[in-house]
């Protein structure tokens, strides 16, 4: 009877304690609710645990943020007070003014802050940066090992370990890659004709119909040889899946994923992926990979008041116990953090000059374009010149109506 | 009855129809002949990037959208003609490559693409699903009287799973190394990718769109089936008609108009094919028509919309429907004068 009492009183301790020691991780708790649109994915998540922590507090992760967002902050009052964007996705909100300048916040509150983390656009700070990402090569070290393969450092070199371990057979596919039509078969081509040296533009009018977009069009294609052939439907999350199941043994992937190698409760390959820089298509020439950061934004439309507490609520997510608890998540630019294995591969591909991502707006334009035309080249419908003409023009046929042209 | 009283009577509903059909059908004709854009500048500005130990800034040229005093983009809307259309429908491009024969060069723009793939996925179903809806219901009709009420049940599933749903489901089924995938890999002993190439997928499409809407077929048919004359089909029986030629002669006929109507609105439907796009995620290889107007209206980086090509397009779309209509109404209309003047 006693033990049954004892254990009763335990559980209840344990239960009315918990969410009392969550508090004491946080001295700040907003008057009214704050809510935050984002990204899915781990560095979200633990950015979001730390904010929630301190109650009144809301995140809503989505893989398809991108597409709320610029209504979602359009309102008014907005729908979200904080968002979470990159330096791709911050351009809808500054083109249509929605998001508030921070500097009397940062001034205020942002004392823990690396100058690092602040970005600032036409002089104002516009959005706090808490981690950067880029793509880099994931790699079985234990299927590279056991056929003595080094690890690549340009393409044609991976080509070359691609061709040994799918004829060794310990994988389903030797490669995986995030080709799935539309955004991310785009961001693909962006790596690749960025890592040649291309430029998209000349002025305001579209250049990728030249010797290096037919370059990078049948890099892909051969890389595509050894994906699963489904690959046109494969995002992020689905080449992850690949290897944390043993099917693939190397993709250039983002680094926010490199975590998800070791997670013991979704991956059977714990401890057998390893990072490296980002391979360039040729060797001497940059990185196919471009550099992102990650950070938050605070809507226009809300009260001074709300966007302080908002302010101050972000603080506490992106502080330096969020980063010691999550140290491996992402290579994170906030104060605490130590850069672990995972973050190996990320460091080397900026070290090696990977170029950021040229957001814009005839950028997003161009995007828009490779993601619905690439995939005809390498389904074998059009050939690299018909294929990079039919870019060029849906681009133009976009510009000009937006009266960039 | 009066010319007034008729009004009266008429008057709400023909408002309703002004308010929520015309009205917009108007809007959508009328942001087709219109573009609504930003107006843009060119602005030096300095953009910094972080980098992994201090940032990276550059002095960049960058085209912006002005702003107004209270911070709202200053947008301009323009009249365009049928620019919208032509640039959906790209005549010049269109016509070389009649000229040359070339189907590769025309599938080469969305909208042909589009209307391919629409028109196939449209006229294929349709008489699987007439015939598979016919099919059951003469099943049903036969069986014995306690079982019907579970068949129906059972047979109605089907259509009442949200579309969207039923195509992710079917995917998840074949994408990859899913279930039905990976039997029929162990039992043809060989690797199948239903996702890697167009054909596969157009058939899972057919064949789920075909299952998703057989048992409104076959419930309609089979409500029609209760309607028919016991004595007609007996004293065919007594003159000695086959169980075809009571089929051919006595039940069709009798179910003309309802096979008519299931047409007409399985027409309408199939032409707006769009959920199993999506939920096949098919986009690399096969779009249709209702998919293009989706894609146009779906923001992009910049956190623009094509509204006027989006109109366009619904635009031909309603179009088509019209078109693909004017068969099935037009021998409808004949059948109604001969009787009415017979």
């Amino acid at each position: 009877m006693m033990k049954k009492f004892l254990t009763i009183a335990v559980t209840l301790t344990a239960f009315v304690a918990a969410p009392m020691l969550g508090f004491a991780a946080c001295d700040f708790k907003p008057s009214s609710k704050v809510s935050l649109l984002a990204n899915s994915f781990a560095a979200w998540k633990a950015v979001s645990d730390a904010m929630s922590e301190c109650g009144n507090f809301e995140a809503e992760l989505d893989a398809e943020f991108r597409k709320k967002q610029p209504d979602a902050f359009a309102a008014n009052p907005s729908l979200y007070q904080l968002g979470g964007v990159s330096n791709g996705t911050i351009q809808p909100l500054l083109s249509a003014g929605t998001i508030r300048p921070l500097d009397d916040l940062v001034a205020k509150y942002g004392k823990d802050l690396q100058p690092n983390q602040l970005i600032r656009i036409n002089g104002q700070i516009m959005a706090i940066a808490m981690m950067v990402n880029n793509q880099h090569l994931m790699y079985r070290e234990d299927i590279f090992k056991s056929l003595g393969l080094a690890v690549p450092t340009t393409y044609y070199e991976l080509l070359t370990a691609a061709d040994k371990v799918a004829a060794s057979g310990q994988v389903q596919y030797a490669l995986g890659g995030t080709y799935k039509a539309g955004w991310n078969l785009a961001e693909e081509f962006v790596n690749m004709y960025m890592g040649m040296g291309g430029d998209f533009f000349e002025g305001s009018k579209p250049s990728v119909n030249n010797a290096m977009g037919i370059r990078t069009l049948e890099m892909m294609r051969n890389l595509t040889h050894y994906m699963d052939p489904e690959y046109l439907v494969a995002d992020s999350t689905y080449v992850q899946q690949q290897f944390q199941q043993g099917k693939i043994a190397m993709a250039v992937l983002w680094a926010t994923r490199a975590a998800a190698m070791n997670d013991a409760k979704e991956s059977q390959v714990v401890g057998k992926v390893k990072m490296a820089a980002a391979p360039s298509p040729v060797s001497g020439a940059l990185p196919a990979s471009t550099l992102w950061w990650d950070g938050v934004v605070l809507a226009k439309n809300m009260t001074d008041q709300q966007a302080d507490e908002a302010f101050q609520l972000l603080m506490e997510g992106i502080d330096r116990e969020m980063v010691t608890n999550n140290n491996d998540a992402a290579v994170w630019l906030i104060n605490g953090y130590t850069p672990g294995p995972m973050a190996m591969g990320a460091a080397e591909t900026a070290e090696n000059g990977a170029l950021p991502y040229p957001n814009g707006v005839e950028m997003g334009l161009m995007h828009t374009a490779l993601g619905n035309n690439v995939a005809d080249f390498l389904t074998g419908k059009e050939t690299a010149e018909q294929t990079l003409m039919d870019i060029e023009a849906e681009y133009t046929t976009a510009a000009k109506e937006k009266g960039l042209l | 009855m009066k010319n007034r009283t008729f009004l009266a009577f008429v008057g709400p509903s023909l408002f309703l129809m002004l308010l929520f059909i015309a009205g917009p059908l108007l809007s959508v004709v009328w942001q087709s002949v219109h573009v609504t854009r930003a107006v843009y500048e060119e602005v030096e500005t300095e953009v910094c990037t972080p980098g992994f130990l201090t940032q990276k800034c550059t002095m960049e040229i960058r085209t912006q959208p002005q702003l107004d005093e209270n911070g709202q983009q200053i947008t301009e809307t323009i009249f365009v003609g049928f620019e919208s259309y032509k640039n959906l429908l790209q005549p010049e491009v269109a016509l070389e490559s009649f000229k040359q024969g070339s189907w590769a060069k025309l599938s080469n723009i969305d909208f042909y693409k589009a209307l391919r793939f629409t028109l196939t996925f449209t006229l294929i179903t349709l008489p699987l699903v007439l015939g598979m809806g016919l099919l059951v219901a003469l099943t049903v009709n036969q069986a014995l009287q306690s079982l019907r009420g579970p068949i129906i049940f059972i047979s109605l599933l089907p259509f009442v799973i949200t579309p969207v749903i039923g195509a992710l489901s079917i995917r998840w089924l074949f994408v990859g190394d899913g279930i039905l995938t990976a039997l029929l890999e162990w039992w043809l002993e060989r690797d199948i990718a239903m996702f890697a190439q167009g054909w596969t997928i157009e058939v899972l499409m057919l064949s789920y769109r075909v299952w998703h809407v057989t048992p409104f077929a076959f419930i309609v048919f089979y409500a029609g089936l209760q309607t028919v004359s016991r004595d007609t089909l007996e004293s065919a029986i007594v003159d000695g008609a086959t169980r075809w030629q009571r089929l051919k002669l006595v039940i069709l006929p009798h179910l003309s108009p309802l096979i008519l109507f299931v047409s007409i609105i399985h027409l309408m439907d199939s032409y707006r094919v769009f959920e199993e796009v999506i939920g096949f995620r098919s986009q690399a290889h096969v779009i249709s028509l209702q998919w293009l107007t989706y894609d146009f209206l779906t923001l992009d980086d910049t956190g623009n919309r094509m509204i006027s090509r989006a109109s366009a397009s619904s635009m031909l779309t309603m179009i088509g429907i019209v078109f693909l209509l004017i068969f099935p109404l037009r021998g409808s209309w004949r059948e109604h004068r001969k009787r009415r003047s017979g």
